[in-house]
């Protein structure tokens, strides 16, 4: 059965790995996402040349394993003298830097594609509704095109974020004692496995639970206008699906 | 440029490849046991498809594989240990390949579930009118134009899993990014070998989306394209 003494001595372990884990991810997250809102405008632009290139970036990094990329980064830049001295180098020595560096750069290749989607698919008459009445390109960007996309991209967007929270299982790879590498050091030390990945599997369905509850959250925040099963545009999602309480 | 190295890398290629053709045969009966239980099952067999599908969907493959990996060997050795046979090792190929089937078996019993039910059910009522028997029905009618529906959901989970083969290094399997890290190890050159090991990937993954598109032209054949009408 379960020890839970072995649980309890452990868990100041597993919450400091929580707090790496959670720092991980939202530092990831919102560099990803500050990277990929520009990158997918590029992406989805007429010019060919812009979203050729941004596609070549996004196509190398989807595919090739995150594991490699991180190793890649960690690993493989040192060996490189002109790196080693330089400015950079204590950057490229610290694990939390190429973790966060090959998260993020795996999240940017797949939320640029996502939101450029979402950019792409904005129905051409809006558009040009919001130029007719004098909007400036800028203006129509922020104030139409944008807000659309994003509400057709959130529902892939979360996807991403909990696909990242549980990336993040890998930086246990690069020496950073987040709630995996607790897991495997606690399964090291007493060769016991529900008292060491079984706490682990719990804390990552809560972060998992968690999450998707908040994206379902925000999908019904920014599409309560749509809530009346009436609107043209619910139709590609169940009413269920949306806030009923709102309309 | 090497340093010789590269027919130890490709070598690396063949285990990576191999685990991930058999990890994906391993999912897709997983996948089809938990789809025709999560159609056809009863009560419990679908709260035990879908408690499968649920919780490997919510946590990290890493975690899942560890202790598919680790608990496999334990329930091992406490097998070995009532029938008095010793200590027992679980190959770290078999626990490779069953960890992954496992894990991607979960996705792909939601990708064939969609497959199914997006089958006409006049065509199957057809078949039983006809007196075809069940397994009649279900590999001359139902599998054949599951496939057209199964093989975009298919293609997706075979490029997730070619990446996740990279995980069973973990695991102490002899695959490519392990020769990468040993031939890293002995020449100083981390990063000739990874960003090597990850042009491989990038290549396997191209050669696939383009395999994987003709069999999607090949399974939809005969079928009115919507664009057309």
């Amino acid at each position: 059965m379960i020890d839970w003494e072995i649980v309890a001595d452990n868990l100041p372990a597993f919450a400091g790995g929580l707090v790496n884990t959670l720092i991980l991810l939202a530092t990831v997250v919102v560099s990803g996402f500050a990277v990929s809102v520009p990158l997918a405008l590029v992406r989805s632009m007429r010019s060919p040349h812009f979203s050729r290139a941004v596609w070549l970036f996004t196509y190398g990094i989807r595919g090739t394993p995150l594991l490699v990329q991180l190793f890649v980064i960690y690993y493989g830049i040192a060996q490189f003298e002109f790196v080693r001295s330089s400015a950079i180098w204590p950057l490229f020595r610290s694990p939390w830097f190429c973790a966060w560096l090959a998260l993020t750069i795996n999240t940017v290749a797949y939320t640029t594609e996502i939101f450029a989607g979402a950019i792409r698919t904005t129905a051409p008459g809006e558009i040009e509704a919001a130029r007719s009445i004098g909007l400036s390109r800028a203006a129509v960007l922020r104030y139409v095109i944008w807000p659309s996309a994003w509400r057709r991209a959130l529902p892939q967007y979360g996807n991403e974020v909990v696909m990242m929270m549980h990336a993040t299982a890998l930086a246990s790879t690069v020496t950073i004692v987040e709630v995996m590498r607790v897991a495997r050091d606690v399964y090291t030390n007493y060769l016991v496995l529900a008292e060491s990945f079984g706490v682990a599997a719990a804390i990552y369905l809560c972060l998992t639970i968690g999450l998707t509850t908040f994206f379902r959250w925000l999908e019904t925040h920014f599409l309560r206008h749509l809530s009346r099963s009436n609107a043209p545009n619910a139709r590609e999602k169940p009413a269920e699906h949306l806030n009923p309480k709102v309309a | 440029m090497f340093q010789g190295y590269l027919p130890m890398i490709l070598g690396g290629l063949r285990v990576t490849l191999s685990v991930a053709s058999v990890s994906l045969a391993i999912a897709c009966v997983i996948g089809l046991i938990g789809a025709s239980a999560k159609v056809y099952g009863g009560k419990a067999a679908r709260l035990s498809a879908a408690a499968y599908t649920t919780t490997v969907r919510a946590l990290p493959d890493l975690l899942v594989m560890l202790v598919v990996f680790y608990g496999g060997q334990i329930l091992l050795n406490s097998i070995s240990e009532t029938y008095g046979w010793g200590y027992l090792d679980v190959d770290p190929y078999i626990a490779g390949v069953s960890t992954i089937g496992f894990v991607f078996g979960a996705y792909l019993t939601e990708t064939f579930r969609g497959a199914i039910l997006s089958v006409p059910a006049g065509q199957i009522e057809a078949g039983f009118a006809y007196g075809l028997s069940r397994w009649q029905v279900a590999f001359y009618i139902l599998l054949p134009q599951m496939i057209r529906h199964a093989v975009p959901g298919l293609t997706n989970t075979w490029l997730v899993m070619l990446k996740a083969t990279a995980l069973v290094s973990i695991i102490g399997l002899d695959d490519m990014v392990h020769r990468a890290g040993l031939a890293s190890a002995a020449t100083r050159e981390p990063f000739t070998f990874y960003a090597l090991i990850g042009l491989i990937y990038l290549a396997v993954t191209t050669f696939s989306v383009l395999l994987f598109g003709a069999l999607e032209k090949l399974s939809s054949r005969g079928v009115r394209s919507g664009g057309a009408a």
